[in-house]
Parts: structure tokens; sequence; C-alpha cells
């Protein structure tokens, strides 16, 4: 799987790199590892999945060695340090979810993208996973999935039903 | 000397008063009293920098907090790192509740660990064995599937059991403080986080041995010493060097198989401390007794099976008495369901190191 | 009914650009505060008002910050806590989403009242559309001279960032949110040194959940004295709670505290009752976290008194009949749901979200689950019941953070008020492990 989009040269591009910048200035000065959450983001949005020559990347832009990196991106779940679909669809599993139908969900996603929870869609299209609790509750069950927008949005889709994941399929995420 | 008397701490111990520094921690001044009442440390470790406060082996209860504020502390709290205060009443091996906690602390780091003891080259030496032996419960309970992870070479020198390993983070507090690069860390989370350089990569430092000796348990061992020996068969003796490298101390522990120097450490104290680390030099590649001052036998605490291949439990108060017996009265009271005419057997526990 | 003080003006336009935020009466506590009052003169109006943290622990906020240190020559900071985690607990997300200034205008008033002239709003990396709701406002307070430098003429100085998370439960804590803040694993902290002494970056720092904040700002414009009128007892104020589960109506909802847990639940509207017309089998009132209680310990208390919506009244009877109010995350259960299904998702959450650093909530939550698991699959044994107790026991209060109470509480709870349901299980794993296999025992539904 690792071989998989490897970017041959890692590098943000001008703009990208311009708001890393800015979100290093947040913080003080030789305090710029702090940056790190935000910028991984910025990275993840730019190649889809952190491979290690990213982390190292991300590791030079913050003078931090490459192993404070790999701790931190493993530690969080929102990071993806295996190649992933085009649409990551993260499942919320967690109790309340659970008290409104979200086990039917995921069993009706397994089922329509043919894939096991971890899995990727054969076209690579989509990777399903199941998270904790997204702070949805009230609006189980629920799903996010991070678009390919320049900052990086992570949408919730809320109050899911198999209808409204066959539409979304059919419209939103191609 | 004297007249910085006024300024010490009154500190009592499992009814022990001792006068300490202030800023002293409560297993620090536990220490100064001596070993009977000092609680256990697995991730403390007093020469690396902000070690302790992880295993919560050492818990104590603090049953007054000082003698302005006599309140006791409602939780336990981690005696390594919490220092002590004027008049501080605390209590270790007398109270029931420590001792407990400790058995359950005890259960836990051992649920995942392998205990593959027969075969791992720390037994014998091992902080996790020892703390067992004098802790535990001597029963399981876990039936569950243990964690595993894949052995792993870092560097040519050392290997990594990640199954053995307790997440005591020595290790990498001894890179972060004793090199100038830190190439391993602790990956992942909760009860899958691991040791690792994440890349397989080696870690090539002058000073990575001393990860070796710092390693509470097996995971992390000197490969030049994989499989030769059992330690309680080697005989060790403290010797130095004058080393030319400059943070290293050349003083060292030589341990011995008849004539042959098998392996080499950094000296430890009575609480299984290294103070003064040692450079892979003299550590992987000076195993001639020429390359060495020989100083002379090395002291071994008595209780350590290396002493005389006996393993005594550690003197404790009349109340770990009073536990033991009832322990044994319980075994004494299982029903044992016999056949007519046999006689109840009696059961014996013994260690295969002990004498 | 109800006083609201955070949500009034919700529903009424979108409050999200500044001028409709303002022609509320918004950004008048900032004038307030910067121009007629000192930093102390608001603490002690904090004080006065009796708020209690609302990110589930209830420390008083006024007494938090009193205790800031303040030596020379350190910035201080102060850290909002919207990394809203808790199962069950989805407050923060609303009021962030819906009136953005409410939580800006309690940063800039508290940040000024603590002395802190750099501030940060750290936000679950989830939420990445709250966190650009939140970026868009603070980008127009700068532009309104509300924040950065000489505010409003005032001479104070104050500049605020949105730091994103990563997806990770533990850095609600708040020593493990400031090690994330700082580019770190989240890995709590051990205490003391607490925050207000050293925190981030090691600086005095004072982290406060997004309700408390934001209920700053009508403390300034009000008194703290107005305040403390609202509520009941030494619960003071209005409480966002965030109702889930199956209930008719869910959603977040301001209440004063003190409104009973009956007319919260079955009124129209609040919960709106039951969902599907079924009965009320369990509930849990303040996030994951806290004990379960059976339906006949929810409205009324072990001695027949009305059970309210305060931290008092919920924890009424201790953890042996009574519960927490917590971080207001109300997860309603009916009679189809399963405790022991229940039981093992939630100790399932705390396993995944252990930061592995100290060894009872690292291993014991992972065994916790395990054996839950197998009780739910079908393959558990009676002695199974008292060793979860006990590992639950062996966890408590042994850890490092709040993280490993968080996960002994639901399995101790669970197995005290309903152990029959598990012993079922055990009794039965064929029927048990049937799909939609239900233990019903209609002595405990309401």
């Amino acid at each position: 799987m690792t071989e998989v989009n490897t970017p041959e040269k890692v590098e943000f591009s001008p703009e990208t790199l311009k708001k890393a910048q800015e979100i290093i200035a947040r913080y003080p000065e030789g305090r710029q590892k702090s940056a790190l959450l935000p910028v991984l983001h910025l990275a993840q949005n730019e190649w889809n999945w952190l491979s290690a020559p990213v982390m190292d990347y991300v590791a030079g832009l913050l003078s931090i060695q490459p192993i404070e990196v790999y701790e931190v991106a493993t530690f969080y779940t929102m990071f993806q340090i295996e190649p992933v679909g085009k649409y990551v669809l993260e499942v919320c599993r967690t109790g309340p979810c659970c008290l409104r139908g979200a086990e039917n969900i995921i069993d009706y996603l397994e089922n329509k993208l043919g894939t096991k929870v971890g899995g990727t869609t054969t076209d690579g299209l989509f990777t399903l996973k199941t998270v904790e609790c997204l702070a949805a509750c009230g609006f189980a069950p629920v799903l996010q999935v991070r678009l390919k927008k320049e900052d990086g949005n992570y949408i919730y889709y809320e109050n899911l039903t198999p209808e409204k994941i066959d539409n979304l399929i059919a419209t939103e995420w191609v | 000397m004297e007249n910085t008397a006024p300024q010490l701490f009154k500190v009592t111990i499992d009814n022990i008063e001792v006068e300490v520094a202030p800023g002293t921690t409560i297993l620090q001044a536990a220490r100064q009293i001596g070993s009977h009442v000092a609680p256990p440390a697995m991730c403390y470790y007093t020469s690396l920098k902000g070690t302790g406060g992880k295993c919560r082996a050492c818990l104590v209860k603090v049953t007054a907090g000082s003698a302005k504020d006599p309140r006791p502390m409602p939780k336990l709290v981690p005696s390594c790192i919490t220092t002590v205060q004027d008049g501080m009443i605390v209590e270790n091996t007398v109270n029931e509740q420590v001792l407990e906690t400790r058995k359950g602390v005890v259960e836990f780091l051992l649920i995942n660990h392998p205990l593959d003891c027969p075969i791992c080259d720390q037994a014998g030496e091992c902080h996790l064995q020892d703390f067992a032996f004098e802790h535990g419960r001597g029963t399981q309970r876990y039936e569950e599937e243990r964690r595993t992870f894949e052995r792993e070479d870092i560097g040519p020198y050392i290997q990594l059991h990640m199954n053995r390993c307790i997440l005591c983070y020595r290790c990498v507090f001894t890179a972060e403080q004793l090199t100038n690069k830190r190439v391993h860390g602790v990956l992942n989370r909760g009860d899958h986080a691991e040791i690792s350089t994440y890349i397989s990569k080696a870690i090539d430092n002058d000073f990575s041995g001393n990860m070796i000796d710092v390693c509470p348990v097996g995971a992390l061992t000197d490969k030049t010493f994989r499989f030769k020996q059992r330690v309680w068969f080697t005989k060790p003796v403290t010797a130095h060097r004058d080393c030319e490298h400059e943070k290293c101390s050349g003083k060292v522990t030589l341990w011995y198989k008849g004539e042959d120097v098998l392996r080499v450490t950094g000296r430890k104290n009575e609480w299984g401390e290294v103070t003064e680390f040692i450079c892979n030099t003299c550590r992987f590649d000076k195993k001639k007794t020429s390359d060495w001052v020989i100083e002379g036998p090395a002291k071994v605490s008595h209780h350590s099976v290396i002493s005389a291949n006996h393993y005594e439990k550690k003197a404790i108060p009349e109340f770990g008495f009073k536990q033991a017996a009832q322990q044994y009265k319980q075994i004494d009271d299982l029903p044992v369901q016999l056949p007519e005419g046999e006689k109840k057997p009696v059961g014996i526990v013994v260690r295969p190191d002990s004498k | 009914m109800g006083i609201k003080i955070l949500t009034e003006h919700i529903g009424k336009e979108d409050l999200k650009p500044i001028d409709a935020y303002m022609k509320y009466g918004g950004y008048t506590a900032v004038k307030k505060a910067l121009t007629s009052m000192s930093p102390d003169a608001i603490v002690e109006e904090v004080k006065k008002s009796g708020l209690r943290g609302r990110g589930g622990a209830g420390f008083p906020t006024g007494m938090k910050w009193s205790f800031l240190a303040k030596p020379e020559g350190k910035p201080r900071y102060l850290v909002c806590n919207a990394d809203e985690s808790e199962p069950g607990t989805f407050k923060d997300r609303y009021l962030m989403m819906h009136s953005p200034h409410t939580l800006i205008e309690g940063m800039i008033v508290s940040s000024f009242a603590l002395g802190a002239n750099t501030s940060y709003i750290y936000v679950r990396g989830e939420m990445m559309f709250v966190i650009r709701i939140l970026e868009k406002a603070i980008a127009e307070a700068y532009a309104k001279g509300l924040l950065g430098k000489n505010i409003l003429g005032s001479g104070y100085n104050l500049d605020l960032y949105v730091h994103p998370g990563g997806g990770a439960y533990i850095c609600g804590e708040e020593t493990a949110l400031l090690e994330s803040l700082e580019g770190k694993r989240g890995n709590p902290r051990n205490k003391p040194p607490f925050p207000a002494v050293s925190g981030l970056y090691a600086c005095p720092t004072v982290v406060n959940n997004v309700e408390s904040i934001a209920a700053t700002s009508w403390i300034i414009n009000n008194g703290g004295d107005e305040y403390a009128k609202i509520g009941i007892g030494k619960s003071t104020g209005t409480k966002l709670i965030s109702a889930c589960g199956n209930i008719n109506n869910p959603g977040v909802y301001e209440i004063e505290l003190g409104l009973s847990v009956e007319e919260f639940l079955y009124s129209d509207q609040y919960c709106g009752g039951i969902a599907n017309g079924k009965k009320l089998k369990a509930l849990v009132a303040g996030g994951s976290s806290v004990p379960i209680l059976p339906a006949n310990l929810i409205t009324k208390t072990a001695n027949g008194e009305s059970r309210l919506m305060s931290y008092e009244s919920l924890s009424d009877g201790g953890f042996a009949t009574g519960t927490m109010l917590g971080s207001g995350g109300f997860i309603v259960f009916d009679e189809d749901q399963c405790i022991v299904r229940n039981t093992w998702n939630f100790t399932r959450f705390y396993h995944h979200e252990s930061c592995g650093q100290c060894s009872p909530c690292r291993e014991g939550t992972g065994w916790m689950e395990k054996v839950l698991h197998r009780i739910e699959h079908g393959h558990g044994h009676m002695h199974d019941i008292d060793l979860l107790v006990d590992v639950a026991k062996k966890i408590e209060g042994n850890t490092i953070c709040p993280l490993g109470d968080a996960a002994a509480w639901p399995v101790g709870s669970a197995i005290r008020h309903f152990r029959d349901e598990f012993e079922w299980h055990i009794k039965n794993p064929s029927e048990a492990t049937r799909k939609g296999a239900v233990y019903r025992k209609e002595a405990v539904f309401a």
C-alpha cells in the first residue's frame, strides 16, 4: 500500500506555504512547534495523507526532529498515516449515535461500498472508517468527510438514512 | 553542616521520622530511610529529568499534608514526583489501600506482558519481575488475548521487544537528554502505543546503549549479550577506564563468566539506577579485561538473585504479615475435592531461583 | 420559559455577522469592562456570580481565576477549551456555530480580567467548519477595533487565535490540551504544578470551557449578583444542555439551573418525552462519563424528592443513587436499549481515547472493553461481573488525569443498577446475542 502516490517532491505550493507561515506567526518566538497540528492539517489537505516524506518536510518547516512529527501524527485520529481514498467517510460509532441507528448505517455503508470498515474501495474513491464521538449526538447518526476544499474543510453529514447516503454517493462524493 | 538543620522538613513515612531538604520527593525521603519503606519505581529514574508519575507503582497515601495543613490528601499520590511538606505523614507499606492499589498496578503491567522470563535476558535483574514478586497477587485473572508487536532491531547493538515494554518513557528521556538528536519516541496511543523510530531507522548515536541500562524490563536488550548467559551466573566486577569521550564517565560494571567479559553496563546504585552514563565504545567494544582498570567485585544488593542465587521478600511491617497470613489462610481454606482416603496435599510456592 | 443569557437571540436572525450580533447589545460588555472596570473588579463580579466551570468539573470559575499566578516578566494566557468531545455533548459547537461573537466577546472580557495579551481557542479539529466561522468572526472583531492593539482606546492589547485539534478526546483535559497546543501528543501532565502556575509554555494559564467564558459577558453587563439570582442554591445561572438519544426533540437547550428533570425530559419545550411512545429505561445526565441512572432514580431522588437539573440535585445520593451534571450531555435510553451493549460501547470509547501514559488507564480500559465485549457477544462468565467492578475500582482515582475515572464510572454504575441485565446476558448467551434482543424488566421502566 505504502508506495501509492508518495509525492516525489514534497513542498507546499507558495500559497499554502504562506498560510503555514501565517499559522507559525500565531505562536511566540521559539514556540513554532505549536503550529504542528494546524500545519499537518494543511499538509494532509495538500497530499491527502501523511507519508513519511511529508512529515519530514513539516519537521523541517518547523525546525523540529522528524520523530516529533511522527509521535504527534500517530496520536491524533484525524491524521491519515496510510494512503486513503479520495473521500474518507468517518462514521461515528459512539453510544449516542448507536441509540439512533449508527450501527445500521455502518452496515449499510459496508454493503453499499463493498468494503469493510478500514478498507478502501477498489476504485480508490472511498475509505470507510469509524470514529468516536463527533459532538453531533443530537443529529445522529453522523459521519464526517474531508472535502478537497482549499482550506481543508471537514463536513458533517447528520441525521443519516440509507436514502441520504445513496443520494450523497450519487451526487456529492464523486 | 549542623546549622542547616532548621531548614529541613520533618516527614513521617510508615511511622518512621526522617528529616529531608525542602524540595525532596516522598520517594527520595523514603529511600533515605531505607529499602524497606521505599516505594517501588518503574518509570521514575533519578538521573533522568522529567521521568516519573506514569506507572503509578509508587502511589502512597498522604494522611497529613503538612503540619500547617494536616488534612489528608484525597487520592493516593505518586511519591516519585510529590514533594514533601514539613510535618507530612505518609503511609506506604502500612496502608491497605496502597498495597491493594499496587497489586492492581502489577496486574495492569502484566496483562499484556508476555511473561517470557525464561527466555528473557533481563530476568534476574528485571524490575517488573521484582515488582510482581514483591507486590503482585500471585494469581492471574486476565483471560483475553495479549497485545503483540513484532521484534525489532534498532541499530546494531539494541533489540527492541515491544511486547515487554511498560511504556515508562525512560529511554525517550535518555535519548532526549544524553544525545543530540532523538530518533525514537512513543508512537500511537493507548495500549497500542509503542516505542519506535517509525521508519525503522537505526539509533546509532554514541550514547544509545544507555537505553538498555535504564529500561526497567527486557524491552531494550544488549544484542552483544543476547542469550549468552543468565545474569545470575555472571560475576559483576567494578572497573573503569580513561574514556576519551568527554561525556562518558568510563565507570562500569563488567559481567564475567569465567575469564570472559560477557557484557559491560553502567554502574547501578542500590535503586538500580545509573548515575554516570557511559558511551557505546566502553559498552560494546571494550570487552577485554586488559581494556579496564579493575576495582574489585561489585556490591550486589542482598536481596538480588545475583548475590547468592536466593530471592527473599523484603521484610515488611506487621500489617504486611497480617495480610500474608490471611492469604495463606485463604489458600488453606480452599475446598479441595479429594478422593476417599487421600490426604490433603500441601502446596509450596517455589521460585526456580530460590535456594 | 426561563431566562436565556447565551442563546436568547439565536434564531431571530443570523448572528454570525458582527453587525447583527451588535444589534442585540453585542460587545457592550467589552466596552464596559475595558473602559470602566479594573481586571480585579471583573474577577470579583465573576466570583460573586457563582459561575461554575461548564466543561464538566463544575469548579467555580472566579476562584480558578483568582489562583492565577502573576509573576513579573512572564506572559499569562487564557485558553478556551472548545475541544468538546464528551459523548452526548454538543452544546459548545451549537453556541459557536450560531453565535461565535458570544464566545469572542467573553474571551476579550476574560482575557482582560486575567491580564492575558494572547489568547487561544482550542477547537477540536473535526469541527473545521466551526473554526472557519470563528476565524471569520475574529477578523470582523479586529476590523471593529475590538481585538488587536489598544482596544477601544483602552490601552489594552489582545491577539486571539483559533487552534485546531487533531482528533483526541483526551485533549479536553486541560493539561493535555496545553500539551497539544504546544504541538505535542495529548498526554496529560501530572499536577501540581497546575496551569494557573505553569501552563502554556510554562506560563500562568487559565483554561476555561466555551460556555463558562461566554457567560462572563452577561455577568459584566448585569453584575455578578444578578447572575447569582438565576438558578438554585450553588447552581447559579443557566446551563446549556445537549439532549440526545431516544427522545422526541433532540437538541441544545439553555435552561435555568433548578429546572426539574421531569419537566426537561417530558415537556414539549425541551426533550418532548421518549420517542415512539416507548418507556424510559435509563439516563446518562451529564455526558458519557457520569454514572448511568435507572428510570426509578431519574425524576425522583432516592428520598422521593423531585430531581432537579442542578449540580447538587443530580448528585444527590452520591454514586449509590445519584449521578452528576457534568458537561450537560443528556443521553436518554428507551426500553429497547441494551445496557450491556452500551456499557461496552462507552468502554470501547475510553479504551480508544486513553493516551496510554499511565498504566491503570492504558491497560485497564482495554481489559474492561475486552471483558464487556465477551459478555455482550455471549462468552461471559459470572465472575466477569465482579472482575469488572474490581478493575474499574483499581483504575478510579489512580490515574494522572480524570479519564481513568471517566472510564470507570460508567462500568461501575451500570453494574450497580443493572446487574441482573449483565447476569441475564451471561446466563442466556444465545438469546442475548440475537439481534435486537433486549433484557426486559418492566419494573425498571418509567
